[in-house]
């Protein structure tokens, strides 16, 4: 098993799921991370050799049905609860840089 | 007292009950006791009563409203409710109207069953107290000082508490049948796939389970028979047909092989619940069932593989709270910093803490020491279980290893909360039916149930059993009664 959790590397995992912590925070959580998943770690004291990994109870299939048009969610209901939109489309602050 | 389902919804059918009427006495008792105990998010009221009225018309016009006329039931608030706000009991959900409505919720109005409300959980079903909900927590019906489990703490709460006979919940470690046992009321978790997930707001899609809460075995059978069944919907929704469990309630437990999980009776289980599932164990041989000793070892590594798997599930579906769609959104000057904002201030800590570990475990570098590992482990405890089905029809354990504890007793560190589903995980890993049934209490008088577990699509068998157990107990002394 790998070595336990820094809090470099909690700063950076925090990063990629959007999440921003304060420095109390960033020292709170690389402990409680290091913690589970040294417990989790126990794992490595079983001989897993030649067993296939488990996804799913069933094993996931494609479903497929007919081609044919259904009852959808109705796009008006689903914009007027979005936080914010405009002309049949939801909108956002600017994606990339600066305001246009 | 409140009815039972059964009794209800005959009385209802036949025209011998209004509908309105058990529905006022269901919103009265509410309104009486939920400013305590906190169970609902929302109580929908007006929409219940002309649900009621409904039910009422169509019964005088000489039609059938289905198997759960006139019933009131509380539905967990991570199920979706067409118009009306689903939470998960999280700021980030804040504002949501979801434009659909779950399988669930659309075939329990179709069976006649009234929905008065949606309940508390842990955030996002992610807890064992309903301490984490942005609400506040929930109370135990049976001692306001402790916890109700979770994460469906509401909706057990609010059956415990004779708010209403039914509610439902989800299960994906244990959030069902752990509340069930620590408020005494019977909580099920159907086999994987039995009972459609469309509509119920994803944690971890390969564990996540949908399932009732109910004051006694024949209500909760009643109502699984209503919500169980293929969904066009649900890809992982089972084709085959359901197979009836009311009519074989009674059916006894003769013969039956059923084996006590030595794995779940060791040093980390109080004393008193031990106690009770070896009394389990002797309602049930009374009744003609061989009893044995059952080992499932690999299960012992149960908690450390779902420590890994539902995070990393749950990392990559709470992706898609970005403010862009729904729910809570941060103005910022960029859409990136609008999402950190927004994630940031709309997720609690132990849902911050899931996320982060599942996106640890998922990268680059420790996805095979983590995920790949959890995944293979997962495997050998499904094998397990299925070498354990060889030599028992059932098998027997705790459902939570200790009776209700106190708020804040496990909220500093979550190793300790994490333990009170150890008994519960395994079965979520391996995709198979168990149940809580209140059988006793504990040397604080609190409720304790035992857990029932069997194969795949085992439920009437695993009903025929929770019966003989409700039986043997209604026998004796020590059924607990919510103050």
């Amino acid at each position: 098993m790998p070595e336990r959790i820094s809090a470099a590397e909690v700063a950076s995992v925090a990063r990629l799921a959007r999440l921003t912590l304060t420095d109390a925070e960033l020292e709170t959580f690389t402990t409680q991370l290091g913690d589970i998943l040294e417990h989790a770690s126990q794992m490595a004291a079983l001989d897993l050799s030649g067993v296939e990994p488990m996804g799913h109870p069933y094993g996931l299939v494609n479903v497929m049905r007919d081609d044919v048009v259904a009852a959808v969610v109705d796009r008006d209901e689903v914009l007027g609860s979005a936080p914010a939109a405009e002309a049949g489309m939801f909108r956002v602050p600017p994606v990339l840089g600066e305001q246009p | 007292m409140i009815r039972s389902a059964v009794e209800t919804a005959a009385a209802v059918r036949a025209g011998r009950l209004l509908a309105v009427d058990v529905v006022e006495q269901s919103l009265a008792a509410i309104a009486a006791g939920d400013g305590d105990l906190n169970a609902f998010n929302l109580v929908t009221a007006d929409a219940a009563r002309a649900d009621a009225r409904a039910i009422d018309e169509a019964v005088a016009a000489g039609r059938d409203p289905g198997p759960l006329a006139g019933v009131p039931i509380a539905l967990k608030d991570n199920l979706c409710t067409r118009g009306i706000p689903t939470t998960c009991s999280s700021r980030i959900l804040e504002g949501w109207l979801p434009p659909y409505d779950a399988t669930v919720v659309t075939t329990l109005r179709a069976a006649g069953a009234i929905s008065v409300g949606k309940t508390n959980l842990d955030e996002f079903a992610m807890g064992s107290s309903t301490e984490n909900s942005a609400f506040g927590p929930t109370r135990n019906p049976h001692d306001h000082t402790r916890v109700p489990g979770g994460s469906s703490g509401g909706s057990a709460a609010a059956v415990g508490a004779g708010f209403v006979p039914l509610s439902l919940g989800s299960d994906t470690g244990g959030s069902i049948r752990q509340p069930a046992s620590l408020c005494g009321v019977v909580g099920v978790k159907p086999s994987y796939g039995l009972v459609s997930r469309y509509g119920l707001v994803a944690f971890a899609s390969s564990l996540d389970q949908i399932g009732p809460f109910a004051g006694s075995v024949a209500d909760a059978a009643l109502l699984l028979e209503v919500i169980a069944g293929h969904d066009p919907l649900d890809s992982t929704s089972i084709p085959d047909p359901v197979r009836p469990i009311s009519t074989h309630l009674n059916d006894g437990v003769a013969g039956l092989r059923i084996g006590m999980v030595e794995e779940f009776m060791g040093d980390g289980i109080a004393s008193d619940v031990r106690a009770r599932v070896h009394a389990a164990a002797e309602a049930l041989a009374a009744a003609g069932a061989e009893i044995g000793e059952a080992s499932v070892p690999a299960a012992a590594y149960g908690l450390d593989a779902y420590y890994v798997i539902a995070p990393a599930e749950a990392s990559s579906n709470l992706a898609r709270y970005d403010a862009v769609r729904f729910g809570l959104r941060v103005d910022a000057a960029t859409t990136p910093e609008m999402y950190d904002l927004t994630r940031t201030a709309g997720f609690g800590d132990e849902v911050k803490r899931r996320i982060m570990l599942g996106t640890y475990a998922l990268s680059a570098g420790y996805y095979d020491a983590y995920y790949g590992t959890a995944q293979k482990v997962r495997s050998l405890i499904r094998r397990d279980f299925d070498l354990a089905y060889e030599k028992f029809d059932l098998l027997l354990s705790p459902a939570s290893p200790t009776t209700a504890f106190a708020f804040g007793d496990k909220t500093s560190d979550p190793l300790t909360m994490y333990l009170n589903d150890v008994c519960t995980i395994p079965t979520n890993l391996a995709g198979h039916p168990a149940m809580s049934v209140p059988f006793g209490v504990g040397d604080d008088g609190l409720p304790i149930g035992v857990q029932l577990l069997g194969p795949m699509m085992s439920e009437p068998t695993m009903f025929r059993a929770a019966a003989v157990l409700e039986a043997g107990l209604e026998g004796s002394a020590g059924r607990a009664v919510a103050s």
